[in-house]
């Protein structure tokens, strides 16, 4: 196969790989964009709270501080521009004693150093009238009406889908396995093909450090902390409005509880330091704290209320800053360590990151006015029939029968989503529950997994055992044939 | 010497009892509630049966297994030779239930049926 | 086979029945035998007659037709019943809502999402099962952990199987039938682990799929991590102590490529939550009168939708009940009100319905908390007076008590309360 030279490769579809992806799609710059999973935000971004913090979380003094506020304004017009679900839902952050006072005065003065507005001290009655369900030993709270919840794993998608409309090449299933610069061009060997490329942007995520020394751009040290987060019962919908933070830890910003963007209760994360960067395991002991912690914030949550839960694991690098820019070798960048609040700088990330590409001599063409690249046309937002009135049900049904076929009975999921899931690149069972929600409900996919395997061997022309859950060896069923009779 | 079983007649689950001489020749059933349980634990003890219901492959409709049973009870150590033999089988829509997959299946005296009825399509 | 392809879909019906299994069909039959004109039942399958159609093994229909019949075999049976009835069974649609005054909206590719109003309405959405997450099984979340029911419509009705060497967690009929049927297609099956001292299927089904096939059952065991990054590889198994905490220092390791999980079924009962329906926190399903009605007028409830029923014949004979009761109530007819309330005492975790009248014939069903060999089935007053006393052989958490309740058992009570209690003998 022929190769097309690319200006850029990326590295690494998590959010921060798809939001550069989709920012040099505003551009001519021909961009490659390499996952090795089956989907693009299957990694660490999966598994993200999916909150989009206020912008005075992290310290002014820092490069993750900096980008925390620019990416927080930012995401407001990307989910406009890429359809994907946004609520200003606001954040509070608690102290149950007095000596966790200074803490708060701190977030206060973040907020006032870096300009983000709104942020205030409440005391009990206001928290009493906002947030019934708190605890009442909560004293006082930092409220941040700039917090954002979004679905971490939405954004991946609709970012690399406005990317790979806009030209950049989408290309799943493929773990960079050699790197090696030949004087002109990076040759990026992965298993579905040879990539040649001007720029190497390393955003491989807990991989990313690997990915370095294998290009002889450097090494450093990566530690990896891994985050268990509890998805509760629909039932209890509403138990918070905002996000409910305890005051931060030295190194982490501690067990939250999450009113997600669908209106599910999450309790989490964790921050355990793990060996294994692939250590995606749930544990009993991580349930019982983050169970615990929880209900210290919000006594009502009880463990019988936990109806998922999942696993993910941050990359650290040390100085526990974002570590972004040039590197030893030539043309290849760093855009590594992106622990919290990755999810929330990634948007400004990739601004930064298509500045420094601009600075290296790559011809970025910016728009006038805020030196941002021109806007991409909005994506046709995904329809979601579960959150449509009866009327528009109606049309919808009137216009595609397949609107009136319910294929996940319990979040309502139709036919029709999920064809349009895998139009827009689900070829798993897992691209299809975190595009569509089927699987997500109470009964985990006891209903709707026979059925979503059926419409993904369908649409794709593969037979039902060529269906996986998420790429790789994660085969679900065999035939007849292929187990030993015995 | 006596034998225990558990009938598998029904939910009830009686628990039984059956009493032979060395000769192998039943002198007493004990446990039971009906004359089904009676008869099982005799059968059991001497010729143990069962019925067998899988599935065989379908052509032609919407369906591609046909769920199928024996007519009768086969013995209990052919059941697995019973799904091994059926395994070759194919049948070709439409199917009446109760309709014959397989004569006389190893020989056992004994048809393999459809348990339902499939249109072609 | 019966076609019951979908005919009209009216806008008005007597009788509106959610699911079409044998719940929903043996209601619409009873509907139309109390005088419904227009019966409607719907079903979310593209044909009719519920779960029974991946349950191709045998083992029902003994009290309601005295043979043993096959899962197909019974739902064709019912299905005809309901179509010579008249009854229009529309397949491939969804309740989406049902409103206090009976309006229904459905979903459905054939009619769109159209609006039809019923008289009464029977509840009939059947169960589904509890899953691993319920439990919370610690580790990855690999592919190849399925619960027996999805399993069994993969194998039965898709027609695929589900790994090659499979573990099963909890021994409910479901996973013991499941151990069976992938034996026979040539899948090996490693074990059984049940969390409590006892099995949780019916003893037949211990007998016929797991000792038949020298399948192990290990009691007191239960599953404690899941390992395998994309396909499961195998799980960690413990014993568990009195309490049934598992004692890891004992725990081994089982090499498999799919766990399947039979931890029970649940009524499905989204639809009763957005009716606000009065639940039955022991049962999860609607508080029904002996009429099976529920605590909204004219709205009905039967089958596994209002408690977990062992037999589908216990089921058919429930579907009878609402089904005639939903016609009357439709046609204008009145049954005199219940005047008794029945309350779970010692040993009983539920029973169902949960009031009844001394002036008529009743089923009352029960599920007591733990086992006892030899013990009394008691009916008394509030203040202890026994009112009825039946001696049972044995009785356990997994097989459901039938107390028949005649007006003749209840002479001389006067109250308007009974406790149903198992105590030993």
């Amino acid at each position: 196969m022929a190769q097309r030279v690319h200006d850029v490769a990326i590295i690494g579809g998590g959010v921060v790989g798809c939001a550069i992806a989709h920012e040099l799609g505003r551009s001519r710059a021909r961009t490659v964009l390499l996952e090795q999973a089956a989907d693009v935000g299957f990694g660490t971004s999966k598994a993200n709270s999916g909150i989009i913090h206020g912008g005075h979380q992290a310290a002014p003094t820092t490069l993750k501080g900096h980008l925390e506020w620019l990416g927080n304004r930012m995401w407001g017009d990307l989910c406009i521009e890429l359809g994907f679900g946004f609520a200003r839902v606001g954040g509070l952050t608690v102290a149950l004693r007095d000596d966790e006072l200074p803490a708060l005065d701190k977030l206060q003065h973040q907020a006032a150093t870096k300009g983000v507005p709104g942020v205030e001290r409440w005391g009990r009655a206001a928290l009493r009238r906002a947030e019934p369900n708190l605890t009442k030993q909560a004293i006082a709270a930092v409220y941040s009406p700039t917090t954002a919840v979004i679905n971490p794993y939405e954004a991946c998608f609709g970012l690399a889908a406005s990317a790979a409309r806009s030209g950049v090449e989408v290309r799943t299933l493929s773990p960079v396995t050699a790197l090696a610069h030949d004087g002109e061009l990076w040759v990026i060997t992965t298993p579905t093909g040879l990539v040649r490329a001007r720029f190497v942007l390393n955003a491989a995520g807990t991989a990313a450090a690997r990915i370095s020394a294998l290009a002889g751009a450097g090494t450093y040290r990566m530690s990896f902390r891994k985050g268990e987060e509890y998805l509760l019962d629909k039932r209890l919908r509403g138990l918070v409005g905002r996000v409910i933070y305890p005051c931060p830890s030295a190194t982490s910003k501690g067990t939250l509880v999450i009113p997600t963007y669908d209106g599910t209760i999450m309790v989490g994360p964790t921050a355990d330091e793990v060996a294994d960067p692939d250590d995606l395991a749930t544990t009993a002991d991580g349930a019982a704290r983050v169970i615990a912690a929880a209900r210290r914030l919000v006594p009502g949550i009880s463990e019988r209320d936990v109806i998922a839960e999942f696993a993910g694991v941050r990359a650290v690098v040390d100085g526990d800053d974002f570590r972004i820019g040039a590197t030893g070798a030539p043309g290849f960048f760093d855009v590594a360590g992106i622990q919290s609040p990755g999810l929330t700088a990634a948007p400004a990330i990739a601004v930064m990151v298509a500045d420094l590409l601009r600075g290296a001599g790559l011809d970025l063409t910016p728009a006038a006015g805020d030196g941002r690249l021109a806007p991409l046309p909005p994506l046709p937002p995904f329809v979601h029939f579960a959150g449509s009135s009866t009327a528009r049900r109606q049309e919808l049904a009137a216009a595609d029968p397949r609107y009136a076929h319910i294929v996940c009975r319990c979040e309502y999921v139709t036919e029709a989503e999920v064809c349009h899931a895998i139009e827009r690149g689900a070829h798993t069972l897992d691209g299809v529950k975190f595009r569509t929600r089927a699987g997500m409900g109470r009964c985990q996919g006891g209903f709707c997994t026979s059925r979503c395997m059926a419409l993904l061997a369908r649409e794709m022309g593969v037979p039902l055992t060529a269906v996986t859950k998420r790429g790789g060896d994660s085969w679900l069923v065999l035939d007849r044939g292929q187990v030993v009779q015995r | 010497m006596t034998a225990s079983y558990l009938c598998i007649g029904c939910p009830l689950g009686c628990r039984l009892e059956v009493d032979d001489d060395p000769g192998g020749d039943i002198l007493e059933v004990r446990g039971f509630s009906c004359r089904k349980g009676k008869e099982f634990a005799a059968q059991e003890h001497v010729d143990p049966r069962r019925s067998v219901t899988t599935t065989v492959a379908l052509l032609g409709a919407d369906l591609c297994r046909l769920p199928v049973k024996t007519a009768a009870t086969v013995p209990k150590a052919l059941v697995r030779d019973v799904c091994r033999a059926l395994r070759a089988v194919r049948v070709i829509a439409p199917v009446q239930a109760g309709q014959v997959v397989l004569h006389d299946v190893l020989g056992t005296g004994v048809d393999v049926v459809a348990t339902r009825a499939v249109a072609a399509g | 086979m019966i076609s019951d392809r979908p005919h009209l879909l009216r806008s008005e019906y007597d009788v509106a029945i959610v699911g079409g299994g044998p719940a929903g069909l043996g209601a619409a039959v009873a509907a139309r035998e109390a005088g419904a004109q227009r019966v409607l039942v719907v079903d979310r399958d593209t044909e009719a007659g519920g779960v029974l159609l991946q349950c191709i093994h045998s083992g029902f229909g003994l009290h309601r037709f005295g043979e043993e019949l096959t899962g197909p075999e019974y739902a064709q049976r019912v299905l005809c019943e309901a179509l010579d009835d008249g009854v229009d069974v529309v397949t491939e649609a969804f309740v989406l809502d049902v409103a206090a005054d009976h309006a229904l909206t459905i979903a459905s590719p054939r009619h769109g999402v159209v609006t039809v109003q019923a008289r009464a309405t029977v509840l009939a959405m059947g169960a589904r099962e509890r899953t691993h997450s319920a439990i919370r099984i610690p580790g990855d979340r690999p592919a190849g952990v399925f619960t027996a029911g999805l399993a069994q419509r993969l194998v039965n009705i898709d027609g695929v199987l589900p790994g090659r060497r499979v573990a099963i967690l909890g021994s409910g009929d479901i996973g013991l039938i499941m151990a069976r049927r992938l034996t026979l297609e040539g899948v090996e099956v490693v074990g059984v682990f049940e969390l409590l001292p006892h099995p949780n299927g019916l003893s037949r089904n211990i007998v016929q799929c797991l000792h038949d096939f020298d399948i192990p059952l290990h009691l007191s065991t239960t599953v404690v991590g899941i390992h395998g990054r994309d396909r499961i590889q195998r799980v960690t198994v413990a014993p568990v102590d009195e309490t049934l905490q598992p004692l890891m220092q004992r725990a081994w390791e089982v090499p498999c490529d799919t766990l399947l999980v039979s931890v029970g079924l649940i009524p499905e009962n989204e639809l009763s939550q957005q009716l606000r329906l009065r639940i039955d926190p022991a049962t999860m399903g609607p508080v029904v009168a002996s009429t099976m009605e529920t605590s909204r007028d004219g709205l009905f409830a039967c089958g596994n939708v209002v408690h977990i029923h062992d037999l589908v014949d216990f089921v058919s004979a429930e579907a009878e009940l609402a089904g005639r009761h939903a016609g009357r109530y439709a046609t204008g007819q009145a049954t005199p009100a219940d005047n008794v309330r029945l309350l779970p005492g010692a040993n009983v975790g539920y029973c169902v319905p949960h009031t009844v009248s001394t002036d008529r014939d009743h089923v009352v069903y029960l599920r007591v908390r733990t086992m006892f060999d030899p013990c009394l089935l008691r009916l008394r007053t509030p203040d202890g007076t026994v009112v009825h006393e039946r001696k049972l052989r044995y009785v356990a958490p997994a097989e459901m008590v039938n107390l028949k309740l005649r007006p003749a058992l209840l002479q001389g009570f006067h109250g308007d309360s009974l406790i149903v209690e198992v105590v030993p003998r």
